[in-house]
């Protein structure tokens, strides 16, 4: 839109929001007990206390369970088709970098039917936050077998088991050079908030997979990392600038091989080889490593920011080439546009 | 040479002996003509668009009117000397008002023996050849499927033949050149096109000064290859001028067009001039998403120069994205375009239904090409129209309308920004591969007339109770567009059934059928903002029609029909005519139009698309006349379907013989 014509300058409002203002007045329609529960209650909260404003918001989603999400806040927001959320999503941070654009996807939805979009959003770095919901599963379908399931997982549609190699969300945003790469679970609330603030905060597109549970189709697939007896064995939590160590005390360690891989050690005896972690490696190819060490949550699995690099915006670059071309030809003038070139005239 | 105008004879071209011209015109060595057609035709690598792209230019300075026709192959480089490679421009010039690049050329072009084999089934008996002999050699006679060289048996008796060594007089126009080490021999010999220019443009009289500036702007930075193109022109010239192999040359005056300014202009190009236009006028910034498709990828080459209008183009990853991140930019205030040809539209189907479900407005072009699947990806057809009326899943009314000129192509494109802005609706406006490439004078309007389009955003909460979206204009159905950012009317909208009062997710029986009702009516209402159709009926008077057959179409078969509809007319036929611009919803007066004539008949560049869709919404008895060869129809094959439903009328119709096609 012309800059006279419509709100790109968004009146400031003195007020601040409160979780209810986030709130739709949508009966929420999960399943009672489901993950997504949590993040979403986890998210309005966030966003009042980080002053945003409801009208500057917008979600965008696909399909799938998780892509509910927009009608239960209190935002604007565009429930659309299976996968294409990142698209919508690039055409609207695109044409509107003044608002502050999210993306809500599963692991079907981002992975299987949307893997092209997702990719392409990420290597654009458009200026949108995309959450992925993992729950390993296909719920809204009734219990399918997904991208992220591991090998040999029995569901409705894989009676012997499948046999498809699981995707990692992270090894894949990661691949396609993301520039905010995270995970996180739906129920450890305080890390839910550390990560996405920091998601929200960066600048271009962020992904945060988050380990989500679905209670009918799926539960408790992460057992063994939220498990109370198996989360202090299998959390690797990511610290900024600390070595990469975990379990009780300490006891394992991240270290690196020679080429390049990551491997786990105990602790006494990985001497000076621990990785120290750092996100901001100019390269993806360490965190890359780091996401090899687990698969799916059955084991050792990193949690927290794995990249965060600054890299040009999107959003930023394709209004920039509009504002150059206005400052050096003047704002187009349909008389001169049609006239250009060569004209006879006729008397 | 004039096939649009018969009291032009074809025999006015003497054939290289000097044979005597018809008595009808003036036995001088400067024949006047109404128009000719001529077809330039070589290998892909012969450039023979730029060589018909320049004599079109030469023939606008003159002030004939103008219709061209590009025809090249799929491959950006088929094997050279194939008939596969063939590529070829074609151009109709006239002094009087002509709509279509011509029926069969007078004057063939022909730079190898493929070009020859290819297009000589086109040409005129009679016709002139001006052949590049010394591309016939055994090895491109082989290429070209000949056994032998058609230049030394009898079969080319019937045509007017110039042999003419091109390649040869090129390099010796160029030997110091290549003796100093300006030019090798290979960069010489692709100067060959320019003298061919040189001497067609010699045998119309057309001015070649235009052609020495262009290509001295073209290769400022190589003045050697300026130089060198540059003087093969003048060969060329002078070879028509000095041999007495060309006795006679021809002129076609300027054409009778309406006072103004003009320019030539392709329909891409038309196309996305419609677009910014409709952007100025509705201070809506364009978002075009878009993924490489031919023969829609000029329309996003376009747009992507014209940033300074704010213009944002979008090159997505594939089609899906094209129209998604569209409809995205759409929800955000811009106007949303995304381009393609069937294909493409084949993928976009589910989000245009999205676009619909939550009623944003967005304008998708359909550049249509042979189908199905790939198809003939640079070759014209009108297969399309079902696609645009069902391609969707569910009920899943739009409006559709179509550009019938490559001028035309403007105000269908800001036609189609008018009703998606207005009517908040996702709309399909059809071109195709002839209006893309080819190319006509236009007449330039004055941009202070276009009307402004009132796009009204919402700005303020439509009830007491607060914002809600589908709270619809009275008039157009239309429902209230609120921007994200707007203080206050934060509201979700999505593909699943709405509630028709309140917008929220509804899954009631009664609701899907007011909804699934009021969707049909929204694209109706459009209708009530058309003018009523335009019927061109010479004898209608105010007691009812004129003639006795209506003939009706849609789309790029504009030309063709009026040519043919001319034409019948010449021979004593009394017929009407009358060309759509909107094919969902037809103009309110189109059924009581139909029912007005004994005979309707609907030419159209397939099987008879829009004659199903006239005769159930109307129950009249439409006769269609349907070709897909990949070309645009002809207008003596317009005029012999017309003699087809009313009888012949005089002698001259019945020599009409079928068409010929051009040989694959
Ligand atoms: S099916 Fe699973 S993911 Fe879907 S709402 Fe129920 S618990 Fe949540």
């Amino acid at each position: 839109m012309s800059a006279d014509a419509a709100p790109t300058e968004l009146p400031q409002h003195p007020e601040t929001f409160s979780k209810k203002d986030f709130t739709s007045d949508q009966e929420v329609r999960w399943c009672p007990g489901c993950g997504d529960y949590a993040i979403l209650a986890t998210l309005q909260k966030l966003l009042a206390d980080l002053g945003r404003n409801p009208s500057e918001t917008v979600f965008v989603s696909g399909i799938g369970c998780s892509s509910r999400f927009p009608y239960y806040m209190d935002t604007y927001g565009i429930h659309s088709i299976h996968g294409r959320a990142p698209a919508i999503a690039t055409g609207l941070a695109s044409a509107r970098p003044d608002l502050d654009v999210w993306v809500i996807t599963g692991d079907g939805d981002a992975l299987s039917i949307g893997g092209n979009h997702l990719i392409h959003a990420l290597r654009r770095n458009v200026d949108i936050t995309i959450l992925l919901f993992n729950n390993e599963i296909y719920g809204l379908t009734k219990g399918q077998y997904s991208p992220t399931s591991p090998m040999g997982s029995i569901h409705k549609s894989t009676p012997m088991g499948s046999i498809d190699r699981p995707l990692s969300p992270v090894s894949l945003a990661l691949g396609a050079e993301a520039t905010f790469v995270a995970r996180t679970v739906d129920t450890d609330r305080k890390h839910l908030t550390e990560v996405l603030t920091a998601a929200h905060a960066h600048r271009g597109a962020s992904l945060v997979e988050i380990y989500q549970n679905c209670v009918v189709f799926n539960d408790d697939f992460y057992h063994e990392i939220m498990d109370r007896d198996t989360k202090v064995i299998n959390q690797i939590p990511l610290v900024i600038g600390e070595p990469i160590t975990f379990g009780p005390d300490g006891e394992k360690a991240v270290v690196a091989d020679d080429d390049g891989s990551l491997r786990i050690v105990p602790t006494a005896e990985a001497g000076d080889r621990i990785v120290v972690h750092d996100p901001s490696r100019t390269e993806p190819t360490t965190a890359f490593a780091l996401s090899r060490l687990s698969h799916n949550p059955t084991g050792p699995t990193p949690l927290g920011i794995f990249r965060q690099v600054e890299r040009p915006v999107y959003d930023d670059l394709i209004n920039a080439q509009v504002e150059e071309a206005v400052a050096s030809r003047g704002r187009g003038s349909l008389e001169e546009l049609l006239s250009a070139g060569s004209t006879w005239d006729v008397a | 040479m004039q096939a649009d105008h018969p009291d032009h004879d074809p025999s006015t071209v003497p054939d290289h002996d000097g044979g005597t011209p018809s008595p009808s015109t003036r036995p001088t060595s400067n024949v006047r003509l109404h128009g000719a057609v001529i077809r330039f035709a070589g290998d892909s690598g012969d450039g023979m668009q730029l060589t018909g792209g320049r004599f079109t230019s030469e023939s606008a300075v003159v002030g004939n009117d103008l219709s061209t026709l590009p025809d090249f192959p799929a491959e950006i480089r088929a094997p050279a000397g194939t008939l596969a490679g063939v590529s070829s421009f074609q151009v109709h010039f006239s002094d009087q008002d002509i709509h279509t690049p011509g029926d069969e050329p007078d004057v063939l072009v022909a730079m190898n023996p493929a070009a020859l084999a290819k297009h000589l089934g086109a040409v005129a008996s009679g016709g002139t050849l001006i052949i590049n002999a010394d591309a016939f050699t055994r090895r491109n006679l082989g290429k070209a499927g000949y056994d032998t060289n058609p230049l030394e048996d009898d079969s080319l008796h019937d045509f007017r033949v110039h042999e003419v060594p091109i390649t040869d007089l090129t390099l010796r126009a160029l030997a110091d050149d290549v003796s100093e080490g300006l030019l090798n021999k290979k960069e010489a010999e692709r100067a060959k096109n320019m003298f061919a220019l040189g001497l067609v443009s010699w045998m119309f009289s057309r001015p070649i000064e235009p052609t020495v500036e262009w290509l001295e702007t073209k290769f400022a930075n190589a003045p050697a290859i300026a130089n060198a193109n540059v003087r093969v022109l003048h060969a060329g010239h002078a070879y028509g001028e000095t041999t007495e192999a060309f006795v006679y040359t021809y002129e076609v005056p300027a054409a009778p067009l309406r006072a103004g300014r003009y320019r030539q202009i392709t329909g891409n190009q038309a196309l996305a001039y419609g677009l910014v236009a409709a952007s100025v006028q509705s201070g809506l910034d364009i978002f075009y998403g878009s993924y490489p498709i031919t023969p829609a990828s000029d329309i996003l080459h376009e747009l992507s120069r014209l940033k300074h209008f704010g213009v944002r183009t979008f090159q997505a990853e594939d089609e899906i994205a094209a129209i998604g991140s569209a409809l995205g930019a759409s929800f955000g205030g811009h106007l949303a375009v995304t381009g393609t040809s069937g294909p493409g539209v084949a993928l976009k189907g589910e989000a245009l239904g999205l676009a619909l479900a939550t009623e944003l407005p967005l304008v998708l072009i359909n550049v249509q090409r042979g189908g199905p699947s790939t198809g003939l990806p640079t070759k014209t057809e009108q297969s399309d129209l079902l696609q645009a009326m069902f391609g969707r899943n569910g009920e899943a009314p739009l409006p559709v309308l179509a550009a019938q000129s490559p001028s035309d192509a403007f105000y269908a494109a800001f036609e189609a920004a008018r009703i998606a802005l207005v009517h908040r609706t996702p709309v399909i406006l059809l071109s195709d591969g002839f209006l893309a490439t080819s190319s006509e004078p236009w007449l330039l309007p004055d941009p202070s007339t276009l009307p402004d389009i009132d796009v009204a955003f919402t700005t303020e909460p439509n009830t007491p109770e607060g914002f809600v979206p589908l709270l619809r204009d009275p008039e157009t159905l239309a429902r209230p567009w609120a921007l994200p950012g707007t203080p206050g009317l934060a509201h979700r909208i999505g593909g699943l059934e709405k509630d028709a009062r309140t917008g929220n997710i509804s899954y009631d029986a009664d609701n899907h059928q007011a909804m699934t009702e009021l969707r049909h009516d929204k694209v109706k209402a459009v209708a009530a903002s058309l003018p009523p159709l335009e019927v061109d009926d010479p004898d209608a008077t105010d007691d009812g029609p004129g003639a006795d057959l209506l003939v009706i179409g849609w789309g790029s078969t504009y030309g063709p029909i009026r040519g043919g509809v001319d034409q019948a007319r010449e021979r004593g036929h009394r017929v009407a005519r009358v060309h759509l611009r909107h094919l969902n919803p037809f103009p309110r007066d189109l059924g009581e139009i139909l029912h007005r004539y004994d005979h309707v008949l609907l030419p159209e560049n397939n099987t008879g698309q829009l004659r199903m869709l006239l005769r159930a919404e109307y129950l009249v008895d439409v006769v269609g006349h349907n070709r897909v060869t990949g070309q645009p129809l002809r207008a003596a094959e317009v005029a012999g379907a017309i003699d087809d439903l009313l009888g012949p009328r005089d002698p001259v119709a019945d020599q009409r013989t079928d068409p010929q096609e051009v040989p694959a």
